[in-house]
């Protein structure tokens, strides 16, 4: 099948490449973009672990094309941090033990990002609710609640 | 996991789509939300050999009210519903349910229209659409028609729409005064399919039941409407016998596939249980508890 010319915006950056249409954002990302920051864990859109911000929105990126990405905002864990500091959710997630092994922490973090414009000051209830579409099977979610909660507090504050 | 290969279009207009659709014939599909051809795509359930993607198509999105009826452009996604004061405040049962749909970040993608038209017996919103007397309008070639949703859903993955038909649009009444609704779902943990589910709406008239609506989901080759559990309880003051009677009737349709999620007796069970569920909190909100 031939191959499609596509261009986006990647952390910031212009990106172009060519992928084929049946390709996946989260495979262009990983494998042609060399961000692999961005995990494939179910592969089957249930875990999360391949979470990105599209245009805004935090979307499943084993379950979108990346023709579909086309001149569109893609934000992946690489971007989070500025200028060699942290962004309040990952300081949060380092404080307060949000991770373990860290595979699911990459799609929690740009969950979280989004969740927190999306609601600034969420309850536990919220929290947990808008989580719900990240799965982790280390931590048991208790700090990753309270990882959330510390970067709603710092971001409030700010 | 990948799809297997396929042309990709991207019209943005209805009529582009539907001239594509007629061109490729069998061998094209629509693409909303993916989120249930994608995955269907890459296990090759689906080998679409052209995917025509309606995300570009302003018109198919979007909410309106128009002479007490509500219209619904079928790419509207489950997280838009959700978000939509007109239908909280005409017709709250649609954005209740959409909550109880998958994850954030699915509701983001999937769309109502894609919900309908997939024909899985485990999505919501078929039984949603039975219950509130909701009609599609479907798209072809050669004009439009619409259609009941009761009626409309024919087995599973198998609906009245045409191959080259495209829904476009869903129209539910407002909901008149004095309506209670309700959709009790049983689901395994957040974001999963229900393992059984029953949506109520009816109306009262002082403590009379003048008109009530049940539907079940998952527990048959498609969303279910239990008609014998409505004529038992129309025209009658609901007590909790009764419910319990419309419950029995209610589990006589259930037909279930046994799966992951139960066994056939516990799925019947829990269908009925979730009907119980259903009518007491209807009742609760008719009467403005
Ligand atoms: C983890 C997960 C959990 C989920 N949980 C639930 C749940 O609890 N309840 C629930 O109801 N669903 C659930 N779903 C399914 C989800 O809601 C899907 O988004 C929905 O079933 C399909 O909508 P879509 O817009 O993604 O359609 P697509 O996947 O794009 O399309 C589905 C089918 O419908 C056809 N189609 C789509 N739109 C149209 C149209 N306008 N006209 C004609 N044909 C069309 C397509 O060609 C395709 O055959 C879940 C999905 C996932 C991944
Ligand atoms: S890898 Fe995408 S949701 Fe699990
Ligand atoms: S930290 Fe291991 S899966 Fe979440």
């Amino acid at each position: 099948m031939a191959k499609q010319h596509i261009s986006f915006t990647l952390n910031g950056q212009k990106v172009e490449t060519l992928v084929e249409p049946r390709e996946l954002l989260i495979h262009v990302l990983r494998e042609q973009l060399g961000q692999t920051g961005s995990h494939i864990g179910c592969d089957t859109s249930h875990c999360g672990a391949c979470t990105v911000d599209l245009n805004g929105k935090s979307v499943k990126a084993c379950t979108i094309l990346a023709v579909q990405a086309n001149d569109g905002e893609v934000l992946t864990v690489e971007g989070l941090a500025k200028d060699g500091e942290l962004h309040p959710v990952q300081e949060g997630f380092m404080q307060e033990h949000g991770l373990q092994c860290g595979f699911c922490t990459p799609g929690m973090l740009l969950r979280a990002y989004r969740f927190l414009q999306e609601n600034p000051n969420p309850t536990e209830e919220e929290i947990r609710w808008g989580m719900s579409g990240n799965l982790c099977r280390c931590t048991g979610y208790q700090n990753i609640i309270k990882a959330v909660q510390y970067a709603a507090k710092k971001m409030q504050s700010a | 996991m990948i799809p297997g290969a396929f042309e990709y279009h991207a019209p943005t207009t209805l009529a582009e789509a539907v001239s594509l659709l007629k061109e490729y014939g069998d061998e094209g599909k629509v693409l909303a939300g993916g989120h249930s051809l994608l995955p269907m795509m890459k296990l090759r359930f689906a080998e679409p050999s052209h995917l025509i993607d309606l995300n570009g198509i302003d018109e198919l999105r979007g909410i309106r009210e128009e002479n007490g009826v509500i219209h619904i452009g079928a790419m509207t996604t489950e997280n838009e519903l959700i978000a939509s004061q007109l239908l909280w405040d005409k017709c709250p049962l649609i954005p209740e349910a959409a909550k109880l749909i998958a994850d954030p970040q699915v509701r983001n993608k999937g769309t109502i229209g894609g919900d309908i038209a997939h024909g899985d017996p485990g999505n919501d919103h078929p039984a949603i659409m039975m219950a509130t007397d909701a009609s599609f309008v479907l798209h072809g070639p050669d004009g439009e028609r619409v259609v009941p949703a009761n009626g409309f859903f024919l087995g599973t993955y198998f609906t009245l729409l045409e191959p080259e038909e495209i829904l476009k649009e869903i129209q539910v009444p407002v909901f008149p005064r004095n309506t209670g609704y309700a959709y009790s779902k049983l689901k395994r943990k957040t974001g999963d399919f229900a393992t059984a589910a029953a949506a109520v709406v009816l109306q009262l008239d002082g403590d009379i039941c003048t008109k009530i609506n049940i539907t079940l989901t998952n527990v048959g080759p498609t969303a279910l409407k239990a008609e014998e559990a409505e004529q038992l309880l129309t025209g009658k003051v609901i007590t909790e016998d009764l419910i319990n009677q419309a419950a029995e009737k209610a589990m006589a349709i259930c037909d279930p596939a046994e799966d992951l999620r139960g066994d056939v007796e516990y799925k019947t069970h829990m269908a009925g249980e979730m009907t119980r569920r259903a009518i007491r909190q209807s009742l609760d909100r008719a009467r403005g508890n």
